[in-house]
C-alpha cells in the first residue's frame, strides 16, 4: 500500500515538474556563461536533478556494496544491481540532455577537451562495466562479491565527476559555488523553488524505479526456486 | 615485509623464461613502429601557428598508448598464471596477510612495467629522432602514472581472474577506471616533453598522487574479497 502511494506521488510530481519546465519556469535575464537562445537555460531545471539523481544511485551502489561485503546478505546485492541499472539510465540521460543543450549553447554536441564532459562519460562507462562484470559471472555468490568490490572502486569516479566542474572545467557552466571563474550562486527566488520541485520529482523517480527493480529481482528468485523444486 | 618474498617468487619465475617481459617489450615496440609507419615523415613537419612539430602533439598520447597496452598484457597474466595448477590456493595458504599478496603482485608487476618502459623510451627517441627536454620531470610523471595503472590493474586482474571471459573483461573494466590517470599523465607528459617546468604540471601531479594513494588504500581493504572462495 505504502509503495502504491509513493508511485502515485512520483507520477504526479513528474507530470507537474515537466509542466513547470515547459510552461512556468522563468528564464533569468542574465543566464551566466550560457550563450545561444536564452530559453536553453530551461534545461537546467531537469539536467541538474537528473545528474544528481545518477550520483545518488551510484552512492546507493557504493553503500549497499559495502554492506554486502560486511554482512553477505543477498538483499544488498539486489539493491546494488537495481541502483546501478537506474544510475546508468540517468547518467545516459544526463549525457544526452547535456549534448542537446551544448548544440544550442556552444554550437557543438560534444567538446572533447572539457573535463566535466569527459568525467561524466567515464562515470557512465564505469557503471556499464559494472553491469558487464555481473553478466560475466554465473555463480550468484561470486557475482555478488566481485561486483561489490567493483562497486566500491567505481564510486571514486563520482566525486571526481562532481568536483571536476569546480576546479577544471572551462566550458561547463557552474551554478553552485565555489566555481573556477568566481561566478555561480546565481540561483534564488522562483528559480530555486522550481528547481527543488524538480529535484523532489526525480529523487522520487529514482526511488520508485529502484523499488520496482528490487521487486522484479525478488520475483525472479522466487520463480527460479519454484522451477528448481519442480525440476523444470 | 613478506610481500617482498612474493614479489621475488614472481620475478624469479618470470626471469627464468622472460616470456611475459619479452612479449610486453616487443608489443610496445610494435605499437611505436606502427605509429612511426602511419605518421611517416609528416610527423616532423613544423606547424608555425602552434610553434610545434606534429610529433610534439602526438608523442605523449603515443607513449601512453604503448605503455598501457603493453602493461595490460602483463596484468592479464599476473593472476591467470596463478590460477593454473592451483597456485592461487597455495598462495592463500601462506601465513601472510591477504594484502601482502596484493603488494607482492604490485611490486612484481611494477618491475616488469618499468623494465618495459625503459626499453621503449630509447626506441621511441630513435624512431622519431626526438629530443626529450625535461627528463627528470618525465620520469616522475611516468613513475606516478605507472603506479596508478598498476594499483588499479592488479586489483582488477585479481577480480577478473574468476570470470569466464577474463582476457576480454579486464581491459573493458580497467580503462574506464584508469581514464583519470591516463588523461593527467598524457597532459603532464606533453608538458615535460616540451621543456616545461615541474611547477607547470603541479595540478596533474596532484591528481596522480591522490589517485595513487586512494587506490592503494582501497585495494588493501577490498583485495581479500576478490580472491576469497
Amino acid at each position: 500500500m505504502l509503495k502504491k502511494i509513493v508511485y502515485a506521488i512520483t507520477a504526479a510530481l513528474i507530470l507537474i515538474s515537466v509542466y513547470i519546465d515547459f510552461f512556468i519556469a522563468p528564464v533569468p535575464i542574465n543566464t551566466g556563461q550560457a550563450a545561444g537562445d536564452p530559453n536553453n537555460f530551461k534545461i537546467f531545471y531537469f539536467h541538474l536533478p537528473i545528474a544528481i539523481s545518477a550520483y545518488l544511485s551510484f552512492f546507493i551502489v557504493f553503500i549497499s556494496s559495502i554492506l554486502y561485503l560486511r554482512k553477505k546478505e543477498q538483499k544488498w546485492d539486489i539493491v546494488s544491481l537495481a541502483a546501478a541499472e537506474v544510475g546508468v539510465v540517468f547518467a545516459l540521460l544526463t549525457l544526452i540532455s547535456g549534448s542537446i543543450w551544448g548544440k544550442s549553447a556552444w554550437g557543438a554536441y560534444w567538446v572533447s577537451w572539457d573535463v566535466r564532459l569527459n568525467t561524466s562519460l567515464i562515470l557512465f562507462l564505469i557503471y556499464i562495466s559494472y553491469l558487464m562484470i555481473r553478466q560475466a559471472i554465473e555463480e550468484p555468490e561470486k557475482r555478488a562479491r566481485l561486483s561489490a568490490v567493483f562497486g566500491i572502486i567505481g564510486f571514486i569516479s563520482v566525486p571526481i565527476s562532481f568536483l571536476s566542474v569546480r576546479f577544471y572545467s572551462k566550458m561547463h557552466p557552474c551554478v553552485v559555488p565555489p566555481c573556477p571563474s568566481g561566478g555561480g550562486g546565481g540561483i534564488g527566488g522562483d528559480v530555486l523553488i522550481y528547481l527543488l520541485i524538480n529535484f523532489a520529482a526525480y529523487f522520487l523517480l529514482v526511488a520508485t524505479l529502484i523499488m520496482l527493480k528490487i521487486d522484479t529481482e525478488k520475483m525472479r528468485e522466487k520463480v527460479n526456486e519454484i522451477k528448481r523444486n519442480n525440476n523444470l | 615485509m613478506k610481500f617482498l618474498q612474493i614479489a621475488k617468487k614472481d620475478l624469479l619465475a618470470e626471469f627464468r623464461t622472460k616470456q611475459m617481459l619479452n612479449s610486453m617489450v616487443i608489443f610496445a615496440l610494435l605499437v611505436i613502429v606502427i605509429f612511426s609507419f602511419a605518421f611517416g615523415n609528416e610527423a616532423t613537419i613544423f606547424i608555425p601557428n602552434l610553434k610545434k612539430k606534429i610529433i610534439d602533439i602526438l608523442a605523449p598520447g603515443m607513449l601512453w598508448i604503448a605503455f598501457t597496452f603493453a602493461g595490460m598484457l602483463g596484468l592479464s597474466r599476473s593472476f591467470a598464471g596463478e590460477k593454473e595448477e592451483g597456485c592461487l590456493d597455495g598462495l592463500k595458504l601462506c601465513p601472510v596477510d591477504r594484502s601482502d599478496i596484493y603488494n607482492g603482485k604490485v611490486l612484481s608487476n611494477a618491475v616488469l612495467m618499468f623494465l618495459m618502459e625503459i626499453a621503449t623510451l630509447p626506441i621511441f627517441i630513435v624512431l622519431f629522432s626526438y629530443d626529450i627536454q625535461n627528463l627528470p620531470g618525465l620520469i616522475l610523471v611516468i613513475i606516478l602514472g605507472t603506479f596508478g595503472f598498476i594499483f588499479v590493474g592488479t586489483l582488477l586482474s585479481a577480480l577478473t581472474v574468476n570470470t569466464r571471459t577474463r582476457e576480454i573483461l579486464l581491459p573493458v573494466i580497467l580503462f574506464p577506471v584508469l581514464i583519470p590517470v591516463i588523461l593527467s599523465s598524457v597532459t603532464a607528459t606533453a608538458s615535460m616533453l616540451a621543456n616545461g617546468n615541474i611547477s607547470d604540471i603541479s595540478g596533474e601531479l596532484q591528481i596522480l598522487a591522490v589517485y595513487d594513494i586512494i587506490f592503494f588504500v582501497v585495494a588493501q581493504i577490498v583485495f581479500e574479497y576478490t580472491i576469497e572462495d
